[in-house]
């Protein structure tokens, strides 16, 4: 697969530092210059600063936005996707005239709107092991605002190889997580988490769904990180990891030791380059892994020429109560996690068709339900967005 | 000893939406044979099929990870918390 990285003018340039600020910097950012632990010192080490900021989505919102207002002279962003009509929700870079443009494009023209004096350098590319070094190496730090596991081990491996900082940040629906790795004598991702999780075992968040607000706390602490860093101030995240509950709004703090085993940060590491990080979270380069267990299924065309027909057939909607409340095929309710409970609602003479919104939770329902003895049971493929898509679309998609 | 066991949202749905629970237990193991005794689909999110800690969940006793600790048989008493972290990913989507 071959990967587009913009030509050399888009990396920061490696020219001589800037040693004063223009008038109109200095009234930009007066009210930096004024505070003691900034002053012209520290904004001339903002304007020096070059940062990249791996994904431009809902937690590279918050960050391009206030790195490119606090006057960071070189910003790379990278993402190879395009502007969704579900990403304005969060992705607060974005307008609602941006959807369809890549997003590195978008987030530019955003950011250089928002600071005309700075560098912003896109990079429409997926992050991968055969470009990851090239890209980081001249900038000094990282800041990872991705949202899979095999990326988030790729862009740990890589600054621990360069030796650059990773201001690292992840959530999941109302929960936080934010740290730095990367740092001397500081842990890695790795020491936090040697081993990915196998696939479909961890809910994903497309199924989890996050409050729109969330990554824009979360991005935000990112990025307050990313400039203390730069300016040398105040206590980093180094060896803490930051947990935040938004519904409680509660912060705690977790001691994260570096693992003086670690492979990849240790004192004897094995790891010595980027590996194929698709292989080692389970994934075998898969960009939409399909449902993780394999069910007997039926298609939303087989399934409404079947009901027109006159097929006596029970529909089990696995989803949540709110969901049922958006839209639905007028299935009887009962919510994956509720399933063993009340297996004794369904009846195994009857043929069942099971699905959820877009067939993962549904096929666990189906594996669930042959394992209990259930014969007469299918998985409708795609969900309720496939029955959108193929059927009905009427039927509103979310 | 009575310990609050903090559950993160990713496992929320297999302990009936809790978001912690307290139990009685002198080791972290104990609290967490507790937690899976309540919430049984919880099991084999924590553990392997051979009763191990998954790699990708980490344990705390109030904010020390139990790896640099007794692991399983680090000791907890009144009023400690215990936290589990998976790891989680969300940050484009």
């Amino acid at each position: 697969m071959s990967t587009k990285v913009q030509p050399i003018t888009s990396q920061p340039s490696t020219t001589g530092k800037a040693t004063t600020l223009t008038n109109e910097e200095i009234l930009r950012y007066s009210r930096h210059l004024i505070m003691p632990e900034v002053g012209m010192e520290g904004q001339l080490k903002l304007k020096n600063a070059k940062v990249l900021l791996i994904g431009t989505g809902g937690l590279g919102a918050p960050l391009g936005l206030y790195l490119a207002a606090a006057g960071v002279g070189h910003l790379g962003l990278v993402d190879f996707d395009v502007v969704d009509f579900t990403n304005l929700q969060r992705q607060v870079t974005f307008g609602s005239d941006d959807v369809g443009k890549p997003k590195t494009a978008a987030a530019q023209a955003r950011l250089s709107n928002l600071n005309p004096d700075i560098e912003i350098g896109a990079f429409e590319t997926k992050l991968t092991s055969e470009n990851a070094l090239e890209l980081f190496k001249n900038f000094d730090i990282i800041v990872d605002g991705t949202d899979n596991f095999p990326t988030r081990y790729l862009v740990n491996d890589a600054c621990i190889l360069l030796g650059k900082p990773n201001v690292y940040g992840s959530i999941f629906r109302f929960e936080g997580q934010v740290t730095v790795f990367g740092m001397p004598d500081g842990p890695c991702y790795r020491c936090l988490y040697p081993e990915p999780p196998p696939p479909g075992l961890v809910p994903s968040c497309a199924e989890g769904g996050v409050l729109g607000v969330l990554p824009g706390i979360v991005g935000s602490i990112q990025a307050m990180e990313t400039i203390k860093l730069i300016l040398g101030t105040g206590e980093s995240l180094k060896g803490r990891l930051l947990l935040f509950d938004a519904l409680a709004m509660k912060f705690r703090e977790l001691k994260l030791r570096k693992n003086h085993n670690c492979p990849m940060c240790g004192d004897h590491p094995t790891i010595t380059k980027l590996i194929d990080y698709y292989e080692f979270c389970g994934v075998r380069g898969e960009e939409a892994p399909g449902p993780d267990v394999q069910v007997p299924e039926i298609t939303p065309r087989a399934l409404k020429s079947r009901l027109d027909r006159g097929d006596d057939l029970f529909i089990l909607d696995v989803r949540e109560p709110h969901e049922f409340q958006i839209c639905n095929l007028n299935g009887h309710l009962i919510p994956l996690g509720e399933l063993p409970r009340r297996v004794h609602e369904l009846d195994s003479s009857r043929e069942i068709v099971a699905h959820c919104r877009s067939g993962k939770r549904s096929a666990e329902a189906v594996d669930f339900l042959r394992k209990a003895g259930f014969r007469k049971i299918l998985n409708l493929k795609g969900g309720i967005l496939a029955w959108s898509d193929e059927v009905d679309p009427s039927v509103p998609k979310y | 000893m009575s310990v609050k066991v903090i559950i993160p949202t990713p496992l929320r749905v297999y302990a009936g939406k809790a978001d912690s629970t307290e139990v009685s237990a002198r080791t972290v193991g104990e609290a967490l044979g507790q937690l899976t005794s309540k919430f049984a689909e919880l099991r084999k999110h924590l553990f392997t099929e051979d009763g191990k800690l998954r790699s990708f969940v980490n344990v705390y006793v109030n904010d020390e990870d139990i790896r640099y600790l007794s692991k399983e048989n680090t000791p907890t008493k009144d009023g400690d918390t215990i936290s589990i972290v998976p790891s989680i990913a969300g940050g484009i989507v």
